[in-house]
């Protein structure tokens, strides 16, 4: 238990050492004024009007520092992540892979089950419940997913749509470490299903398997098979735009998601 | 007039055959062409290909010296890919439609299509997508297509040094699709000259015939169709997420991919093509912004970014976006195409730089050569009317065009890629 907090504090310690280099690696956002240069054929202040709402307007109020973050995240992605997730491809036959993604799944219905119910989404979170108990046994340890051909599609539902279900706003944009785009809502959901999830894990584990090496493995196999799934690369779509196209996109994304 | 008897003659031989069902019709799912060039073929309808090609990756700077400012800091190097056989076969180059790079998804249905086929294929980025301009535009003011294919050409000889030390090549080919199968037309009469490739044979899938004609109907394809015009967008992108939204709850499970514009479409059948045409707009704004931006500020045109202004890599740039947002093709064309090449050439009209942009301005060569075959459709809705006829009578029997398909809608589909490798000598039955 001690070690497990120890790594915990570690892990927190070393992100905020991170944010802060990319802090301190400055912040200034909007150009500098230049008042000798002319000024272009398009001007800003004539084509912008303040009563005109723009679909690509998002509240970032730290936007330099996001801007630095989704670069790290770039960087990150193509000397260390992506790597890591050719080699699992390349390595692990396609059959296999769908396993470990859908064993992955059935771990994480856990927080499906539990934000279906904060919602009072009853007959979603009896489906979860449902999906659950067919696909870790029929589907031996949730390596098969029987539930969906059986009309029991997944019901995701995270914490920060739980929030976004009762009324929270987005708050402002941020760009995540590693896991990229985000809001302070969802941020906060993010923790908090991480926290949750790891309460029971540990519980589940004291009881019959006390050992920390399993958490971790299965924490690198989740990150691995997460991005493995995720087709997104950055500064792939050639958009010089594509910073705001993304903020854009996300947040839209998160309101489907939450009205669904 | 032998032509015109000849054309009813086999109009009235296609009526039989219909009527009789003995002719095999054209199955292309979708009559509207909005529809078809939004939706393009779904996955069902599609010709069968290959799920994975052996796709390689790579990139080349074309302008080692140049000086690219930090706000495109990305796009120094040009990207491009290529698909090797393990044979000596012939080998196509493929030139990507308007803002569209060397993996679009429509490069990724040629790419299949001719490597099954058994060429070794290479797929190049269009001129006016971002990563071009910087990485390989001489001017950094595209659009032109005698200067956009010469840079092209440049490219395809860059690549091709790199190349011929690991692919034993027989004989080139060169197509593309929209701008780029125009730009395919300039890039084979450049070669006419060079010789770098001797192209045998050339195809041109769904091209413009006069760019500016295009561009002009795409732009209006925007503003006329957002209701209560461009001020109100915000509002037409939230109704449409909420059309999205409302598949996504009531309609089957569906995730946001490439199949699911189709599965929204069958939840509700549009009543109006204008609600489409805008989507067709809007996508073809963003392309603009993207490449408007970018050659503006690699031109220092002083178009939306004040000339001299360094814009670094974090810098905020939403404002242009927002800005650009509001500007069409032509305005762009007034506003800096025109001025660039008024500087160097200041007898030069506007009119004339229009003629300059079109399929017209090389007739005589794209009448008299056999190298050329067309596959187009007859309600491909970035043509003005007349435009169909015309490619009609330039190609006569060069020409394949399909009843419908909008733009490039039925690329996908399996009579349109059994054209696309027919056109091309049917060298592996050898």
């Amino acid at each position: 238990m001690m070690t497990q907090r120890n790594k915990t504090m570690r892990l927190i310690l070393m992100t905020l050492t991170l944010l802060g280099v990319l802090f301190a690696s400055g912040c200034s956002t909007t150009p500098k004024p230049n008042l000798n240069l002319q000024p272009p054929l398009h001007k800003a202040k004539d084509t912008i009007k303040e009563s005109v709402e723009y679909a690509v307007d998002v509240y970032d109020p730290i936007e330099g520092f996001n801007r630095r973050v989704y670069t790290f995240n770039y960087y990150f992605d193509k000397f260390l992540y992506l790597p890591v997730v050719n080699s699992y491809e390349f390595i692990t036959p396609d059959y296999v892979e769908d396993r470990v993604s859908n064993f992955v799944d059935n771990i994480y219905e856990f927080n499906n089950f539990t934000n279906n119910l904060l919602q009072l989404k009853f007959r979603q979170t009896a489906m979860t419940l449902t999906r659950f108990l067919i696909n870790s046994t029929v589907g031996i340890a949730g390596l098969w997913d029987p539930a969906t051909s059986w009309d029991l599609p997944q019901q995701t539902e995270d914490f920060g749509q739980t929030l976004g279900h009762y009324g929270v706003g987005n708050g402002p944009y941020i760009v995540l470490p590693i896991l990229g785009p985000s809001n302070l809502r969802d941020t906060a959901g993010l923790a908090t299903d991480a926290v949750a999830f790891a309460a029971v894990i540990d519980g589940v584990q004291s009881d019959w398997m006390d050992d920390n090496d399993i958490s971790l493995i299965f924490n690198g196999v989740t990150a691995i098979d997460k991005r493995h799934r995720q087709s997104f690369r950055y500064y792939q779509s050639g958009s010089p735009f594509e910073y705001d196209m993304i903020r854009m996109l996300y947040t839209t994304k998160r309101e489907v998601e939450i009205a669904k | 007039m032998l032509n015109k008897l000849n054309r009813i003659l086999s109009a009235c031989a296609c009526l039989l055959l219909f009527s009789g069902g003995l002719a095999s019709a054209y199955d292309y799912p979708f009559a509207d062409p909005y529809v078809a060039t939004i939706i393009n073929t779904p996955a069902e309808y599609a010709a069968v290909l290959p799920e994975e090609v052996p796709l390689k990756f790579a990139s080349i700077e074309m302008f080692p010296d140049r000086e690219v400012p930090g706000i495109l800091w990305n796009l120094t190097e040009l990207r491009y890919s290529y698909l090797q056989q393990k044979k000596p076969a012939p080998l196509i180059f493929l030139v990507a439609g308007t803002g569209a790079s060397f993996q679009s998804a429509k490069m990724q249905v040629l790419q299949k299509a001719f490597y099954q086929a058994g060429y070794h294929v290479v797929s190049l980025t269009s001129p006016t997508h971002p990563n071009f301009i910087v990485a390989a535009s001489t001017s950094g003011v595209p659009g032109h297509l005698e200067e956009d294919s010469a840079d092209l050409y440049r490219v395809m000889q860059t690549i091709w040094q790199r190349l011929q030390k690991k692919i034993e090549v027989t004989e080139f080919f060169l197509s593309g699709y929209s701008l780029g199968a125009a730009q395919s037309a300039f890039i084979a009469k450049l070669d006419e000259q060079e010789q770098a490739f001797n192209f045998r044979r050339v195809l041109m899938i769904n091209p413009p015939v006069s760019l500016y004609n295009s561009v002009q109907i795409l732009d209006e394809m925007l503003e006329n169709n957002i209701p209560g015009g461009l001020d109100n967008f915000n509002e037409f992108y939230q109704k449409a997420i909420k059309a999205v939204t409302d598949v996504y709850v009531n309609g089957d499970a569906v995730e946001f991919n490439d199949q699911f514009l189709y599965q929204a479409y069958k939840y509700r059948k549009p009543e109006s093509d204008e609600n489409l045409a805008a989507l067709i707009g809007i996508d073809f704004r963003i392309s603009s912004e993207n490449m408007v931006f970018v050659s503006d500020v690699m031109s220092q045109a002083g178009y939306v970014v004040p000339k001299g202004l360094k814009l670094e890599r974090h810098d905020r740039v939403t404002d242009y976006a927002k800005v650009l947002g509001r500007l069409s093709f032509i305005d762009y064309f007034n506003g800096l195409f025109l001025p660039h090449f008024k500087a160097q050439n200041p007898s030069l009209t506007k009119a004339d730089l229009i003629a300059q942009m079109s399929l017209r301005n090389i007739e005589d060569y794209l009448r008299n050569s056999p190298k050329f075959g067309v596959i187009h459709n007859q309600d491909d809705i970035i043509l003005q009317p007349g435009e169909i006829d015309y490619l009609r009578d330039v190609f006569g029997n060069r020409a394949q065009i399909f009843p419908h398909g909008g733009h490039c809608g039925n690329m996908a589909y399996p009579d349109n890629v059994a054209a696309m490798i027919g056109f091309f000598p049917s060298f592996l039955k050898n």
